[in-house]
C-alpha cells in the first residue's frame, strides 16, 4: 500500500499535476507519526510512511498548506475523507486546489492502549497479520491486534471514502457500528451519576488546546475563547464551572458538523474521552431528525441548520430528550 | 508575608485632559494624594482597571514633579478605549516601576542630546526632558525633534509651546513637524527621519529616540549615514507585557525581558538580538 | 539509609500523612497516572512518571493573585495570599526534581515570586529513583542521573523495601520522622538496582542525544536557520508541550468577575499561541514558524545564555509522547546540530 501511495505521488509530482504532496513522515519511534508536506520525489523516498500508526487526520492540514495557484495532493483515509467533505461543504478548502487520493485504513493502533497495559521502554512495534508485536527493554510482548486498536476505528462508522480523485486499494462501505453503546451507558447513568462522570474526566483538563487546534470541524479563524472582545475568552478555567464550559461549547459548536474522526480523544494528553460528549450529540441528531452523518455528501443540509416542519420541539429538553 | 511586586497600589485620577483627538492625559496619585512611587525617566508601571485589564504605560512625568504621576494614553485597544471613558475621581491600580530608565545621571550627563519622537513616542522621553531642562546645567544643547500626522495629533503642544520653546529656556531647540500640510500651520512638513536629516546635526549628539518602529527604522539608517554611531542611540521598546519582572516571558526577545532588562536599550545591544520587535 | 519494608508502605504514607498533606502518583482510570492528595487505601502508581508534571505543586495552573472589590469608583484591593500549610509530594522523579531547580531561577530570582516561593518552602520533595526507564526518557543528556535523585529526600524501590535517605535539611527531618517504622540498612539493594538500571539507561534510544551545539550566544547560529519552516510545518499551535512540560513557566495574568468582584489570577500560557505577543497594535511573531522557534530558543539559548549555561530542559520525554503531530525537542536538536555541522 505504501509503495503504491509512493509511487502515484511521485508521478503526480513528476507530471505537475500537484506541486505538493500531504502526507505521513516517521519519526523516532515506530508509533510516533508527523504530518508533513512534501515536494519533491526525494523527500518522499525518504520519509513518506502509510502504516498501522498513520492516524493523523490530514484533512484539516490542507487549511495551511493549500496554495491556490497549484494543486495539492492530500491522502484520506475513509474518516479524513468524511471531515474533508465536511470541510468542503463549509467551504473552508477550495476543492479545486486539492487532489484527494482515498487510502483504506484497516484500523490503527492506538500506541496508549500499549502503554496503559504497563508497556514501557517500547523499541519496535511491527503489524503482523491479527498480531502486534512488541520489542522493548524489558521483554517482548504480542498482541492480538484487535487488543490495541484505537477505539475509533473498532467502533468505525464506514470505510468508504466520500470525496477524492482517486482510490487506492478497493473502496469500503459504512459500517454497521457499536460506536452509540457507550453513549448509551452515559444515559442509562443517574443525572448525578452522569455529572460525577464528567466532573471527573474533565477535571484532568489542561486547557491545552489541542481536541481543539486538532478538530478538523473547529475552524473559526479566531475562537471565541481566544478572542478578548467576547467576553467569554479564558486560557485557563478561572472555576470548575468554567472547566466544563469549554468542552460543552465546543462539542455545541460541532454539532452536526463533527463527523466523529475521534482526533479530539486521540490528541488528548490527559485522555479524556471528548468524542463522548459529540457522540452524544450526534446519537440524539439521528433520534431526533433522523439519521444523519456529517460530512458523507458535499453540500447536504444538516438538521441543525435545516428547518422542517417535522423537527421535534424545543420541549424536547424540558422532557429530558423522550418525545 | 513579603511584599509582592504582583499586587498593585490603588492610585486616584484627579485630572484627565483630551490631549490631541486619540490621546488622553491622565494625572494619577495614591489615595493618600502623594505620587504612588517614585521612579527614574524611562520607566514604566502597570496600570490597571480591574475587570478590564492591565497594561505597561511608560510614565511621561519627571521624577522631578514629587506630586503626582502622568500617563498618556492613546485609545488603541480595549484597555485604553475604558481609560479614555475615566473621569477623575475614579480609581484605578497602579504597580512598578518597572524596568531600566534611560541614563540621565551616567551618559548623558555632558553631552548635548538629539531627542527624536513620533507621535505618543513622545510620552516617554518627555520624562527625560524635562528632568533634563530641571538639572539644565548638567547637560549640553537639546534638540527636540517631533513629528505626528497633523498639529492637533502633537502631544502635550500647550507644554512645548509655552515651556520647552519658551524664550527662557537656555539651549533648547524644538524643531516641529507634521506629516500633511494644512492650514494655520506655518511649521515644517515632512516625515520625521526626513526632518533629522534636513537638519543635519553634528554627529557627537547623543540620540535618544521613541516612536512606530516604522520612524525608528528609517531615522536610525538615516542617523547611521549622517556618521552617528549605534552606541551614541538609545530607544525604548514596546513588547506585549502580563508581569513586569521577567518571568512571565511574553517580552522575551532573545536573551533579553524587555519589560526588565527595558525597555531601554542602546542601539547597539538591540541589533545583536533577534528581529522580534 | 533506612529501609522500609514494601508491605509497610501504607503505613508509612498513613505516618506521613498524619502530619501534613502527602501527595502520590496514582492511576487515573484512563491509564494515565496523576498526584493525588493520599487517602486511605490508595494505590501507588507503577508507572514512571505522571501524565503532567509536578511543576503543579509549585506553579499551579491557575491562582487567584489578588482580588477587588469595585464601589463606584473606589477600588478595595484584597491580598488573598494565605501561608500554604507543609505538604509532601512523594515519587517525584529525577527529571522533574530537577525542573524545580530551573523554575526556582526563574521565580526565586529578585524581584522574589512570593506564591511560588511560600509552596516552595512549605514543600517537602521526596523522590523516587528510577529503575524502568521509558524509550522516551532522555535526561541523562541534561546531566541528571535517574538512579540519584535530587529532591530533599531520596528514595529507592525494589522488589521489597523502599530504601529512603535525606538529602536536605527539610529531608533530615522527613526522615527522622518517620523511623519509627523503619530500620538501618546498608547500600547493597540500592547500588544493584542502580546498576541494572544505568544498563538500561545505555540502551536508551534517544541516550547519545547532545547538547554541545547548544547553550547560549547561539542566537545568530540557530535564529535564522532554515530549517524552522520544516520543523513546524505541522504543529497545531496548540499547548500541550508547553503544559506538560516541567519547565515551561509563562504564565498569564487575566481578571475574571465572579459577580461579586474580581480576581485577578495568573494562568499556564504558551508562546505557542497566536495570542501570546499579541498587542493591540500588532503582533511581532504572526506565524506558527516564529512562536514554535521561541519556544525551543528559550531553551536551548536563551535560558542557558542567563542561566550559566543550564537548559531549560530536563529530558523528562513528555513533549514526545503527548505531542498531536510528534514533534519535539528531540527533533529540533538534531535537525539543527546536524545543519550546524554540515556548514
Amino acid at each position: 500500500m505504501q509503495e503504491m501511495m509512493k509511487k502515484r505521488a511521485k508521478e503526480l509530482l513528476a507530471s505537475g499535476e500537484v506541486t505538493r504532496v500531504i502526507g505521513w513522515k516517521k519519526n523516532e519511534f515506530d508509533y510516533d507519526i508527523t504530518p508533513a508536506v512534501f515536494t519533491s520525489a526525494e523527500e518522499i523516498d525518504r520519509d513518506f510512511i502509510y502504516d498501522d500508526f498513520c492516524g493523523v487526520n490530514l484533512s484539516k492540514f490542507t487549511f495551511q498548506h493549500q496554495k491556490n495557484d497549484t494543486k495539492t495532493l492530500v491522502f484520506l483515509k475513509p474518516c479524513d475523507s468524511y471531515s474533508m467533505t465536511q470541510l468542503i461543504t463549509e467551504h473552508r478548502v477550495d476543492r479545486n486546489a486539492l487532489y484527494i487520493i482515498g487510502v483504506p485504513s484497516y484500523g490503527k493502533i492506538d500506541v496508549e492502549k500499549i502503554k496503559a497495559d504497563g508497556v514501557t521502554g517500547i523499541l519496535s512495534i511491527t503489524s503482523e497479520g491479527g498480531d502486534v508485536h512488541v520489542h522493548t527493554l524489558y521483554g517482548d510482548k504480542t498482541y492480538a491486534k484487535y487488543e490495541v486498536t484505537s477505539e475509533r476505528c473498532l467502533n468505525c462508522k464506514s470505510k468508504m471514502h466520500p470525496t477524492y480523485d482517486e482510490l487506492i486499494g478497493f473502496e469500503g462501505e459504512v459500517m454497521e457500528t457499536e460506536r452509540f453503546d457507550e453513549v448509551a451507558k452515559l444515559e442509562a447513568m443517574t443525572p448525578e451519576e452522569r455529572f460525577e462522570f464528567w466532573r471527573g474526566e474533565l477535571s484532568r483538563c489542561i486547557r491545552c488546546n489541542a481536541c481543539r487546534n486538532a478538530c478538523p470541524a473547529c475552524t473559526c479563524e479566531t475562537c471565541i475563547f481566544d478572542n478578548n472582545d467576547s467576553g467569554v475568552a479564558q486560557k485557563a478555567a478561572a472555576d470548575s464551572f468554567e472547566e466544563n464550559m469549554f468542552h460543552i461549547i465546543r462539542a455545541f459548536h460541532v454539532a452536526g458538523r463533527c463527523t466523529d474522526c475521534g482526533e479530539c480523544s486521540r490528541v488528548c494528553p490527559q485522555h479524556i474521552p471528548l468524542h463522548l460528549l459529540n457522540r452524544k450529540f450526534i446519537s440524539d441528531i439521528n433520534k431526533f431528525y433522523g439519521d444523519y452523518q456529517a460530512g458523507a455528501e458535499i453540500g447536504q443540509r444538516a438538521p441543525l441548520v435545516n428547518f422542517t416542519k417535522e423537527d421535534v420541539e424545543p420541549d424536547i429538553v424540558a422532557k429530558g430528550g423522550k418525545a | 508575608m513579603n511584599n509582592e511586586t504582583l499586587i498593585p497600589v490603588v492610585g486616584v485620577i484627579t485630572e484627565v485632559k483630551l490631549d490631541t483627538p486619540d490621546i488622553k492625559n491622565f494625572r494619577v496619585v495614591g489615595r493618600d494624594g502623594k505620587k504612588p512611587f517614585a521612579h527614574k525617566p524611562g520607566q514604566c508601571a502597570m496600570v490597571s482597571l480591574p475587570g478590564i485589564g492591565e497594561a505597561m504605560f511608560s510614565i511621561t512625568s519627571s521624577p522631578t514633579n514629587e506630586e503626582y504621576m502622568e500617563f498618556e494614553i492613546k485609545k488603541c485597544g480595549c484597555l485604553t478605549t475604558w481609560f479614555h471613558m475615566l473621569e477623575p475621581g475614579q480609581e484605578i491600580t497602579v504597580r512598578g516601576p518597572y524596568g531600566n530608565a534611560f541614563p540621565v545621571d551616567d551618559a548623558f550627563v555632558g553631552k548635548d542630546l538629539l531627542i527624536i519622537a513620533g507621535g505618543v513616542g513622545l510620552a516617554p522621553v518627555r520624562s527625560v526632558i524635562n528632568y533634563c531642562r530641571h538639572y539644565r546645567d548638567r547637560y549640553g544643547k537639546i534638540d527636540i525633534v517631533y513629528g505626528s500626522r497633523s498639529k492637533e495629533d502633537l502631544a502635550f503642544y500647550q507644554e512645548i509651546v509655552d515651556e520647552w520653546m519658551s524664550p527662557d529656556e537656555k539651549d533648547v531647540n524644538v524643531h516641529l513637524t507634521i506629516d500633511r500640510e494644512q492650514d494655520n500651520w506655518d511649521g515644517h512638513v515632512g516625515f520625521v527621519p526626513n526632518y533629522v536629516k534636513e537638519l543635519n546635526f553634528s554627529t557627537d549628539k547623543t540620540v535618544i529616540m521613541c516612536g512606530p518602529p516604522i520612524m525608528i527604522k528609517f531615522t536610525l539608517a538615516g542617523l547611521k549615514e549622517c556618521g552617528f554611531d549605534e552606541t551614541q542611540i538609545f530607544t525604548t521598546m514596546e513588547l506585549k507585557m502580563k508581569c513586569g519582572i521577567g518571568k512571565c516571558g511574553r517580552c522575551n526577545i532573545g536573551s533579553k525581558y524587555v519589560c526588565k532588562d527595558g525597555p531601554v536599550f542602546r542601539m547597539d545591544e538591540l541589533s545583536e538580538l533577534p528581529d522580534e520587535y | 539509609m533506612l529501609k522500609i519494608l514494601r508491605e509497610n508502605l501504607d503505613q508509612l504514607f498513613a505516618l506521613i500523612a498524619e502530619k501534613e498533606t502527602l501527595y502520590i502518583p496514582t492511576d487515573a482510570t484512563s491509564g494515565i497516572a496523576q498526584f493525588k492528595k493520599w487517602e486511605a487505601g490508595m494505590k501507588m502508581s507503577e508507572k514512571l512518571k505522571t501524565s503532567r508534571s509536578a511543576k503543579d505543586f509549585f506553579f499551579p495552573q491557575t491562582e487567584d493573585l489578588v482580588s477587588f472589590k469595585t464601589n463606584g469608583r473606589k477600588i478595595d484591593i484584597i491580598d488573598p495570599r494565605t501561608e500554604t500549610e507543609d505538604f509532601v509530594i512523594f515519587g517525584v522523579r529525577a527529571c522533574d526534581a530537577k525542573s524545580f531547580t530551573i523554575l526556582d531561577r526563574v521565580f526565586l530570582v529578585d524581584p522574589v515570586d512570593t506564591y511560588y516561593k511560600n509552596r516552595r518552602e512549605h514543600g517537602t520533595v521526596v523522590t523516587l529513583a528510577c529503575s524502568k526507564p521509558a524509550e522516551t526518557c532522555f535526561c541523562t543528556t541534561f546531566g541528571i542521573d535517574p538512579t540519584e535523585p535530587a529532591g530533599d529526600v531520596s528514595a529507592w524501590l525494589t522488589e521489597d523495601a523502599l530504601y529512603i535517605k535525606a538529602v536536605t535539611e527539610k529531608g533530615t527531618a522527613f526522615v527522622e520522622s518517620v523511623k519509627a517504622i523503619a530500620e538501618e540498612s546498608d547500600e547493597t539493594a540500592v547500588e544493584a538496582q542502580k546498576a541494572a538500571t544505568k544498563q538500561i539507561l545505555d540502551k536508551l534510544p534517544i541516550k547519545n542525544l547532545k547538547t554541545e551545539a547548544f547553550g547560549g550566544g547561539k542566537t545568530e547560529t540557530y535564529f535564522k536557520s532554515e530549517e524552522w519552516a520544516k520543523l513546524s510545518e505541522a504543529c497545531l499551535g496548540c499547548g500541550t508541550c508547553t503544559f506538560v512540560c516541567p519547565t515551561c513557566q509563562c504564565y498569564d495574568i487575566r481578571d475574571f468577575d465572579t459577580g461579586h468582584g474580581i480576581d485577578r489570577f495568573r494562568c499556564w500560557d504558551s508562546c505557542m499561541y497566536s495570542d501570546f505577543t499579541k498587542m493591540a497594535h500588532g503582533n511581532p511573531r504572526l506565524s506558527q514558524k516564529e512562536r514554535f522557534r521561541q519556544r525551543f530558543m528559550h531553551k536551548l539559548v536563551y535560558f542557558p545564555e542567563n542561566n550559566e549555561g543550564i537548559f531549560g530542559c530536563v529530558g523528562c520525554g513528555r513533549c514526545v509522547e503527548k505531542c498531536p503531530i510528534s514533534m519535539n525537542i528531540v527533533k529540533v536538536m538534531r535537525t539543527l546540530a546536524k545543519e550546524e555541522e554540515g556548514k
